[in-house]
């Protein structure tokens, strides 16, 4: 039992490290302030919450766990309501998101349809 | 495993502060301290249980509703400040940044 | 210390505030790593949550860009410069950061280490030494935060005629539906938020937190909610004669305790003389000043709060835009 516990609690912390991790590179490689947003959005809820679910795992405590499912519950609350107030925010003030037809990051305008050149 | 796990959010916390520092627009620069503050909630929780201490819980939970707050504060001003200028965005002095 | 210097040089004022934000959580973090439980929480709370908040809305008054200096202030980098000097040729004196034979480390400190669960008997010693060994500086700074407040209310209290509230108003009913999702998550968070901060109050004993750290969260669920339902709406609920008087009263209550103290035989804010038993005259009088404490703080900050917020609207009205 206990080792099964402990395998799980691995599992979780590794897998939300991953997603972490994953997240914070899409931040810096997506072309465009929504497509970040979007990774931004995935590390902040999932991988936070696969992170405290391993941590969870790991201390048999009571109180400690009513802490942490609290953390997770208002992280699950927080996350998504913070993400779609700053899309609204970010729509509503005239950002606008990159689509095909737009230029590429050479400068080149692509017609909507043609085969867009690799940036 | 937790300090592999702490290592890997230090990491993503790097990358948030670099995205802050190059971030074209404004929305980038929040979005950015918005992550950075919930990697801090998560490296308290974890720095806890690394220490021993499970007293840090608490001030994660603080920190992840202080956060939450901030962000939301800072869309609000925004709004205001954009209606104050009649619907233009209004941006510093390309200067300075 | 490069964000401090970035903090200098940028001058656009929302990610100053932005930076500023970041530089408390740092420290908070710093605090963490450090193992100084109550300093992080209080620098997590205030430092990075509540300097942030009212920074923003001072930014809402001001405007966004810095403007240019007129003259480069050279006599004052000078004398900064010279005090700055001195101070660190001061600090060649000091014994190391913590060396064992430290006179810090040797007189004071492990009497509070060593007495403090007797004496006492609170488990969190920094509530022991801030609350009882050290009560009547934490009197004068609850006295400093109440005068922080009485001085906005002097300078920046603004009288509101009617015709700025139907504007008001108006401009909140229209926001109702832009901001529908964040209204509703929002309204089953804050009755947590409130709850979270009486936990931090009266949990100050034992854990992290007490007054100051609980009045702080209390003031921010407030804030929040007044930040989404309008102002108006929020000083409806939480109206300006009881924030101002429960901001008084927190003070009074600390006094009391001191002035009920002497009038029982001790020393002004001795409270083993509160009850039969010293100690639970102790806990009966480290309970009621960090109930004083978390009020005035509360009161204080929505009061700022409140009056810088205040300010813009009254701005925006007069000059007639509506948002």
């Amino acid at each position: 039992m206990d080792t099964l516990l402990n395998l799980a609690s691995s599992f979780c912390l590794l897998l939300g490290s991953f997603l972490c991790l994953s997240g914070g590179v899409g931040i810096l490689r997506f072309p465009d302030f929504y497509t970040r947003m979007h990774a931004a959005g995935v590390s902040d809820t999932l991988a936070a919450a696969m992170i405290l679910i391993g941590l969870m795992l790991q201390i048999p405590e009571t109180l400690v766990i009513i802490k942490l499912i609290i953390i997770l519950l208002m992280t699950l609350f927080i996350s998504p309501s913070a993400s779609h107030a700053l899309g609204r925010a970010a729509l509503l003030n005239g950002l606008t998101p990159v689509v095909a037809g737009d230029k590429n990051h050479a400068g080149q305008t692509t017609e909507v349809g043609d085969n867009p050149s690799k940036s | 495993m937790i300090i592999a796990a702490t290592l890997a959010i230090l990491v993503v916390m790097v990358l948030a502060i670099i995205r802050g520092v190059m971030g074209p627009s404004l929305y980038d620069r929040i979005l950015a301290v918005n992550m950075f503050g919930t990697k801090t909630v998560l490296l308290i929780s974890l720095l806890g249980f690394v220490m021993g201490r499970p007293e840090f819980l608490d001030i994660a939970m603080v920190y992840a509703l202080i956060n939450f707050i901030s962000v939301i504060g800072v869309l609000r001003l925004f709004e205001a400040f954009t209606a104050k200028h009649n619907g233009k965005v209004v941006e510093p002095a390309q200067r300075d940044l | 210390m490069g964000i401090a210097v970035a903090i200098n040089q940028i001058k656009d004022m929302f990610a100053v505030v932005m930076l500023a934000g970041i530089y408390g959580l740092v420290s908070a973090s710093f605090f963490v790593t450090l193992d100084a439980v109550d300093v992080a929480f209080t620098e997590a709370s205030v430092g990075a949550g509540i300097s942030t908040l009212l920074m923003l809305t001072t930014v809402a008054i001001t405007g966004r860009t810095e403007h240019e200096a007129s003259h480069k202030p050279m006599l004052a980098l000078f004398v900064v410069m010279v005090t700055g000097g001195l101070l660190i040729y001061g600090t060649f004196d000091m014994p190391y950061f913590g060396s064992v034979d430290a006179p810090v480390q040797n007189h004071v400190g492990p009497r509070y280490i060593l007495d403090s669960m007797q004496e006492i008997g609170v488990p969190n010693m920094v509530t022991s030494v801030l609350a009882s060994y050290r009560g009547f500086d934490t009197f004068g700074e609850v006295t400093v935060i109440f005068t922080a407040g009485i001085g906005v209310l002097a300078l920046l209290s603004v009288v509101r005629r009617p015709e700025d509230d139907t504007a008001i108003e108006a401009i909140n009913d229209s926001m109702h539906e832009k901001h529908l999702i964040l209204r509703v998550v929002i309204k089953t968070l804050i009755p947590f938020i409130l709850l979270y901060a009486f936990y931090v109050q009266f949990h100050g004993d034992f854990g992290p937190g007490g007054g100051f750290q609980a009045g702080v969260i209390f003031a921010a669920g407030i804030i929040l909610y007044a930040m989404l339902f309008g102002l108006s709406v929020a000083r409806r609920v939480i109206k300006q004669p009881l924030v101002q008087l429960l901001s008084a009263i927190g003070v009074l209550i600390y006094g009391s305790v001191g002035v009920v103290s002497m009038l029982n035989g001790g020393s002004f804010l001795d409270y083993g003389v509160l009850s039969a038993d010293p100690i639970a005259g102790q806990h009966l009088g480290i309970l009621l000043i960090e109930l004083g404490v978390g009020v005035t703080v509360a009161s204080v900050m929505i009061i700022i709060f409140f009056s810088f917020a205040g300010r813009s609207e009254y701005q925006q009205a007069k000059k007639g835009k509506s948002l």
